[in-house]
């Protein structure tokens, strides 16, 4: 075994680790560790894409000294390797980005124990993309919602309060859906690694055996991932926690903490049930039709929003509405432009509440779309981030969010049929409400402010940390644009040995 | 019918996730929400611990000398079950504690009244 094969377990120890020491440090002191942690986290991530892009190949990195099907396990391949760089990378510009607002949020006596949320909730998301046993998973999708409640609360407010709970509410019946399936897939097949789990199934399946239970199992994590990455119509608590959390948090609920799940859902259709047997059962059409949804109506909620933040936060309903019909699709296509779809929103999505948090203090506070009239001349790093991530979600071509489109229609049209169509009038509507939104708050940022405009003072901070944050954005979402090619030909290439 | 009487701790467990998952969607009190989550936590825990035990058998403790595994029941889901608790109990009093908080804040238990009362308040 070569050394940066230990780099994925190091990196979930490391994490593991600093989130115990970050607990008897001072605010400052756990600030520096978790930047540090979340670098060098990214670095060996790098080290190991690179390394599995080499070879081609992927491993099992056995956990203990039991093997399988007793022991614990994790995997790496290149689908793995590659989502996790792109979400460290993500993770890192979201802390450092918003890293001053949080000093002036967070209470300085409760600044460590956001560390260790951060911490935890990277771990978490690490363990998610990383593991390869459903039991595993359930324990981390626990310490994911616990941490992101925690996250949510931070900013003592009352309005964060109430957001915390019904986080809280609606992922803990997601959790509860989705352990009562893994409970009864274990009292199936036997196993909990999802390898051994693939071939009981498989075994079954071929059977015509189980065939109830099974289906049941599907819907079950199905419905549970789905409201916890807040599928519509089951969003309803997640315009408060986005908008009122810290800009830090916003980013990484909307970025990584939904994208574990939806990763997780994809590992658990294509390795442990079987991408063919999945397509067999109906469920994917439920996920489609709710997917489609999702992608019309959380453009319409973000169209109403009258907040830049809560506008970005229903836009994220409509951005996890393609993933989900993406994957509705029941193609190899699909689910490739659904694992895009996730990068691509992270670094995106995480861009847009960076920039617009700033934003909004910079011109009043009073976080209403009308007031960011003519930003661009104060905040101009902050209005071209912002116009970056508008125009990117919006769809224009050489931007990773076009290829979005791209890809969903391809499949839409390999499909054929109703699918095809549906697709392509959700697209249009889904595009043509965004560019309303999006295009129409960008174009605002550049319009000079007129004499008689309800403008307020803007109040310019100088942040250079919010600064070398968003530059690195700006180049992590040009690149995604640019390297599209090479990237989906990756998670092709991932995909194919995933199963 | 003959096999949810066959299966009775099955059925027994599922009724009580059932009563568990309608309480926490239906009701608005918050404490009554987080009786409804243990409920349908303890249906979970029900359904795989009678999932592990196999009649006439011993939990898979060496006594005697009896090492044959068709002595002893099948201990992963008592794991399971042991981890899903510890999970379960954290998050339980993470929500109380969140609760009193909320008490506190609010003068009521009612999660839309919350809502409401949260609403009105500055950004």
């Amino acid at each position: 075994m070569q050394f940066v094969q230990n780099f994925p377990f190091m990196c979930i120890l490391l994490t593991l680790i600093c989130a115990v020491v970050t607990s008897v440090l001072k605010g400052r002191q756990a600030r520096w560790l978790t930047m540090g942690l979340i670098t060098a986290v990214t670095a060996m991530t790098a080290t190991v894409l690179v390394y599995t892009l080499q070879t081609g190949d992927s491993y099992v990195y056995m956990m203990g000294h039991f093997p399988a099907p007793w022991g614990n396990e994790i995997r790496i391949g290149v689908l793995e390797a590659l989502m996790m760089t792109v979400f460290c990378f993500v993770t890192l510009f979201a802390f450092v980005g918003g890293m001053v607002p949080s000093i002036r949020e967070i209470e300085k006596s409760k600044y460590n124990i956001y560390c260790i949320l951060v911490d935890l909730m990277f771990l978490a998301l690490q363990a998610l993309v990383y593991t390869n046993d459903l039991f595993t998973a359930y324990v981390f999708i626990e310490i994911n919602t616990l941490a992101a409640a925690g996250l949510v609360m931070m900013r003592q407010k009352g309005r964060n309060l109430v957001a915390g709970v019904r986080y809280m509410m609606m992922n803990l019946v997601g959790s509860s859906l989705f352990l009562f399936g893994i409970s009864i897939l274990y009292t199936i097949t036997g196993h909990l690694l999802m390898a051994n789990i693939h071939e009981s199934v498989a075994a079954l399946a071929a059977s015509g055996e189980y065939k109830i239970p099974l289906t049941i199992v599907v819907a079950m994590v199905t419905v549970g991932l789905a409201v916890k990455s807040a599928l519509y119509p089951f969003e309803k608590w997640l315009p408060g926690a986005y908008s009122n959390a810290t800009p830090s948090v916003a980013a990484m609920l909307s970025s990584l903490v939904s994208k574990g799940y939806i990763f997780l859902l994809i590992k658990f259709y294509v390795r442990v049930i079987g991408f063919d047997i999945i397509c067999s059962m109906g469920v994917l059409d439920v996920l489609f039709i709710f997917g489609v949804l999702g992608m019309v109506m959380g453009s319409v909620n973000a169209v109403r929003a009258k907040t830049t933040r809560l506008m970005v936060a229903y836009s994220s309903v409509a951005q996890i509405g393609y993933i989900f019909a993406a994957l509705g699709l029941r193609s190899e296509i699909g689910i490739i432009c659904a694992l895009w779809h996730s990068a691509a929103h992270a670094a995106t999505k995480s861009m847009l509440f960076i920039s617009c948090a700033e934003m909004d203090d910079a011109c009043g506070g009073t976080h209403l779309r009308k007031h960011l009239c003519g930003a661009v001349y104060h905040s101009p790093l902050l209005a071209l981030a912002f116009a970056l991530g508008a125009i990117n979600l919006t769809g224009i071509p050489l931007l990773s969010v076009f290829m979005t489109k791209v890809t969903l229609t391809q499949a839409a049209i390999e499909v054929g049929g109703r699918h095809m169509a549906i697709i392509l009038a959700a697209v249009a509507i889904s595009t043509l409400l965004n560019a309303v939104y999006f295009l129409g708050t960008a174009v605002n940022l550049f319009t000079p402010t007129k004499e008689g405009d309800e403008v307020l003072p803007p109040t310019v901070r100088k942040n250079p940390f919010t600064a070398i944050a968003l530059i690195g954005m700006i180049a992590l979402n040009i690149a995604m644009g640019l390297l599209s090619q090479p990237f989906l030909s990756a998670l092709a290439e991932g995909l194919a040995k995933f199963a | 019918m003959q096999y949810l009487l066959v299966n009775y701790e099955q059925t027994a467990a599922v009724i009580l996730f059932c009563i568990g998952f309608s309480t926490m969607l239906l009701h608005k009190n918050l404490l009554k929400k987080i009786i409804g989550m243990d409920i349908m936590d303890a249906g979970i825990f029900l359904f795989l611990a009678c999932q592990g035990y196999i009649k006439g058998r011993v939990a898979p403790i060496v006594v005697n000398g009896v090492q044959s595994v068709e002595a002893y029941i099948n201990p992963v889901p008592a794991g399971l079950v042991l981890t899903g608790i510890v999970v379960s109990v954290s998050v339980t009093a993470l929500m109380l504690a969140l609760t009193v908080r909320l008490y506190y804040r609010y003068h009521t238990l009612n999660l839309d009244e919350m809502i409401a009362l949260a609403g009105k308040e500055e950004v």
